[in-house]
């Protein structure tokens, strides 16, 4: 299994944006929606709060509300409509590790 | 050749308080038939915060409210489901020292009626709540207290009254009503005539309307309690809460939502709808985040209202009517009506059928917004 | 108020007429739009400092969204432009726009709503797995982002989005393993000759397909889905052949959809009445080819009223615009305003057949297995669905979601309404239109607590 969801195709040549998920520095591109920076660098943006397994996203416009993530000071993102941020502190997992 | 029912009482209403009636008339052998003109629990009983509360409320519904309160214990004996109902306590929160003088004031005035509240000063609420914002500095725990799922319990109610043996029908707006001395004559907008030996008025915001067909005028006004729920969030908030003053009220669910109400939305009692109003949402998010600090990040994602009707001293209308044998009425719960809807099936079952009830309700007489009877007086109050 | 400006919610493709139409009748409109930068989904502007031309963007349309855009950066210094404003609740005269945190209520007289349209799904086992997207969402992760959704990728569902989507992905150089269409080739033969009247469009399509034979992707018709496999991610589709042949495909990213549904909830806050559209399988608000609605002051262009395509949307985002100025006294050019509608009805024809070409495979939804999650926000099967809407005996949607909290999560029954509200009408034997509709609720998308007013 690949190590990351999205693939880049193009538009490669941009600057670096280092980022944080889950205490792991990670790195995007700018310009890279915070979905993007997590799918290049995984399979997953949360868990199902119902218990019905990991989530990646879905419709990637904003509709599906499904990539709503947590900053390490508790702000709330929708992943797909927000850019990365250079210094970003993103978690995924609760206190549990779920 | 339209429809024509027979039966020993007849109830206009199907929220919880009607379909409590028609549940408690049921297991004393009454026959029964209500009529709802939308759907059972599709207005205040369905739309409400979902507070199960003594705390708060005034003197002389607590009788009522702590006899509700044990019949919520059985709810899941009584009607097939305990509809969410848990018993998370209830705080009201102090913001001022003048709020706590109240609060240590109500606890004194109700310890009679049997209900005990635990008053917590500004360093143990925080250390008991850590969530707890700077803004509450005290507050009453009623330990009893909860909440439950608002939009279950009318239809649990009702499908457990139809269970044994209740004819209820839906979208039945009750058009004509009237009674000739020892029948009620009710007929429905499709044409179905309801005969009845007795009638329950359980019209909620309408229940004025009923009223008044049998010359018993009342103020009973309309508010529309705005409500507002936010994303699933990890749980933390056991107990649900309020404030002196009533501005904010909040609550979270094992799923996560936070539910919380403050302010009026808007509610057109004629065309039966209701709308939530930006303005009062914002409001309530801005005192709920004051309270509850760590909420900030929270999301909203729906707000909604419904229409209620008060009474102008803030109490419900309970008892027979002073006009017309055989009809009582129960409406008018301005805002507070969902924790006492079990209990109001009990209590009109009882006067009903036995003409009286052991939970005093004096206090609930039409009368009151009576005018005098002429050449006679009425006596103090 | 006389003196308020025009409001335009939605700088798609109908927006961005409606507002060129109305400065150019001397007008200063408000145009709220949601998104950082103007033209919608179709053609959604990659973020600045990216390097790609339109050609490699946008294929045929490159012309189209190239216009568009310079006519949006055109309008600069003449319209009152907001991105990434989120209008989040509307009322007569009023609405309320967050946009970077702060809540601002915008009194308005007049007001066009082009609020455009969402993928519309049908769930089937699996379908929540990391990997699966919406095909407009794998159409935005390589419009917008640059990325493939995965490496060896499925397309699967019916519409002409199936095949744009599928090519833009074989032709930008990822791996397409299938094109899966639920629709069968009869319905596509049947709907030829109203096919044939949509010119350019309907020759786009053919392209497609063709374009894509040419690459050896292998494309199939009359299928059904079965379910996704995998654990933490998609590793398979099994699907059923036309011929009923179970078979499986290895993937690691599936794009799925079957047509669009349009974003009503605005619409529904404004109180603008709402009818059952029978083509579209979906309820819509009430609006005439002028892009009137049965609402003083309120206007409708675009998908946000009824999917009918881009062009469509250009055409309604102007016809809509003319509308409003007649209403305000401005004279109407009838010459004009005639050229307009006959386009939109030529369009509407050409929708039409798509619609017997790609029926929408209701059945699916209506087969939906217990265990299969119906609410992905809630985590809701549609076997807890039809329960705990038999317990209470729903026979409306609205209370069947109070009772089984399918539509309450955080996108309010934007994925889950159009799929649950066929897998009620079909546990009660009912037309889907005699169930209720889901009502838009304020706020249409979720907002922050600690907004600022």
């Amino acid at each position: 299994m690949a190590a990351s969801q999205f693939h880049r195709l193009a538009e490669r040549d941009r600057p670096v944006v280092r980022f944080v998920v889950d205490g792991r520095p990670c790195e995007a591109l700018a310009g890279d929606t915070v979905l993007t920076a997590l799918l290049t660098n995984g399979r997953r943006v949360r868990s199902a709060e119902f218990g019905d397994g990991q989530r990646a996203g879905f419709c990637l416009m904003g509709a599906c509300q499904d990539c709503w993530v947590t900053l390490a000071d508790g702000e709330r993102l929708r992943a797909c409509t927000s850019f990365v941020a250079e210094g970003m502190r993103i978690v995924t997992r609760d206190g549990n590790g779920r | 050749m339209s429809e024509r029912l027979t039966a020993d009482v007849a109830i206009i209403g199907g929220g919880i308080a009607g379909c409590s009636t028609a549940l408690h008339l049921r297991w004393r052998g009454a026959s029964v038939v209500l009529l709802e003109r939308g759907v059972c629990g599709g207005q205040a009983s369905g739309v409400n915060y979902g507070g199960v509360r003594q705390q708060g409320r005034a003197l002389a519904e607590l009788p009522l409210a702590r006899r509700s309160r044990e019949m919520w214990a059985r709810l899941a004996a009584i009607v097939g489901t305990d509809c969410e109902f848990m018993a998370t306590g209830h705080i009201k929160l102090a913001r001022s020292d003048a709020d706590m003088a109240e609060l240590e004031a109500y606890r004194e005035a109700v310890r009679p009626y049997g209900l005990a509240l635990e008053l917590l000063g500004r360093n143990a609420i925080r250390a008991r709540y850590d969530w707890l914002g700077e803004a509450a500095i005290g507050g009453s725990l009623c330990a009893e207290d909860g909440a439950a799922n608002p939009r279950l319990v009318a239809p649990a109610f009702a499908r457990a009254a139809r269970a044994a043996g209740a004819d209820i029908r839906e979208h039945a707006p009750v058009v004509e009503m009237a009674s000739d001395g020892t029948q009620f004559r009710l007929r429905t907008a499709d044409g179905l005539e309801v005969c009845a030996a007795n009638l329950v008025n359980v019209a909620g915001a309408w229940g004025h309307e009923v009223a008044v067909r049998f010359g018993e005028s009342v103020p009973e006004a309309v508010i529309a309690p705005n409500m507002c729920v936010s994303e699933p969030l990890p749980y933390f908030m056991v107990p649900n809460f309020g404030v002196c003053g009533g501005g904010v009220y909040v609550r979270q669910i094992p799923r996560g939502n936070v539910i919380f109400g403050g302010g009026r939305g808007i509610a057109d009692r004629e065309r039966l709808r209701a709308y939530p109003v930006a303005d009062a949402s914002l409001d309530a998010m801005r005192q709920t985040i004051a309270l509850v600090p760590r909420l900030r990040h929270a999301q909203l994602i729906r707000s909604w209202t419904g229409i209620e009707g008060v009474m102008p001293d803030d109490i419900p209308v309970i008892g027979p009517s002073r006009t017309t044998s055989g009809l009582f009425h129960a409406f008018g719960f301005s805002g507070h009506g969902f924790q006492l809807g079990p209990v109001m099936g009990a209590v009109l079952s009882e006067l009903v059928l036995d003409g009286t009830t052991p939970t005093p309700i004096a206090a609930f007489d039409i009368a009151r917004f009576l005018p005098l009877p002429t050449g006679e007086g009425r006596g103090e109050g | 108020m006389a003196d308020r400006p025009p409001v335009i919610v939605g700088a798609g493709p109908a927006g961005i007429r409606a507002a060129a139409t109305l400065v150019a009748a001397g007008l200063t409109p408000i145009v709220l739009d949601e998104a950082p930068r103007g033209g919608g989904q179709i053609y959604r502007r990659p973020p600045a400092g990216f390097t790609r031309p339109y050609q490699a963007l946008y294929g045929f349309e490159a012309a189209k969204a190239r216009r568009l855009h310079d006519e949006l950066d055109g309008l600069a210094g003449r319209i009152d432009y907001r991105p990434d404003a989120l209008v989040w609740d509307m009322r007569r005269g009023a609405l309320q726009c967050l946009s970077g945190g702060r809540n601002a209520t915008i009194a308005y007289r007049d007001l066009i709503l082009a609020t455009g349209a969402r993928d519309r799904i049908i769930p089937f086992p699996g379908w929540t797995l990391p990997g699966i997207y919406t095909l407009g969402g794998a159409q935005i992760a390589l419009k917008y982002q640059g990325c493939a959704i995965g490496r060896e990728i499925v397309f699967l569902g019916t519409g002409p989005l199936l095949y744009l989507v599928a090519y833009q992905y074989a032709k930008a150089g990822a791996t397409v393993r299938a094109v899966l269409d639920t629709a069968p080739f009869a319905a596509k033969r049947r709907a030829l000759p109203a096919l044939l009247a949509g010119g350019a469009t309907f020759a786009k399509g053919l392209w497609y397909v063709a374009a894509l034979r040419a690459r050896g992707v292998p494309l199939a018709a009359g299928i059904r889905p079965i379910a996704a496999a995998g654990d933490t991610a998609v590793t398979a589709l099994r699907y059923r052949a036309a011929n009923g042949a179970e078979r499986r495909i290895a993937c690691d990213a599936l794009a799925f959809g079957f047509g669009l549904s349009s974003e009503t909830q605005l619409a529904d806050l404004a109180k603008i009445p709402f009818r059952y559209d029978t083509l579209q399988q979906q309820f819509l608000p009430s609006r005439e080819s002028s892009g009137r609605t049965p609402v003083a002051g309120l206007y409708l262009a675009g998908d946000g009223g009824g999917i009918a395509g881009a062009d469509a949307a250009e055409l309604s985002g102007e016809r809509a615009a003319l509308a409003l100025l007649e209403d305000r006294g401005h004279a109407a050019d009838k010459l004009r305003l005639a050229a307009l509608e006959r386009g939109l009805q030529r369009i509407a024809g050409f929708r039409a057949a798509l619609e017997t070409a790609f029926p929408f495979p209701a059945d699916l939804a209506a087969a939906m297995a217990d265990d299969t999650i119906l609410c992905r926000c809630e985590g809701v099967t549609a076997g807890e669905f039809r329960r705990a809407a038999g317990a209470l005996d729903a026979a409306e949607v609205n209370r069947a979601k109070a009772f089984s909290r399918c539509g309450m999560g955080r996108c309010q029954g934007r994925v889950c309404g159009p799929a649950a509200a066929i897998v009620l009408a079909a546990a009660l034997q009912l037309p889907p239109e005699s169930i209720g509709r889901l009502r838009g609720q304020a706020p249409v998308k979720p907002i922050p607590l600690a907004v600022t007013a």
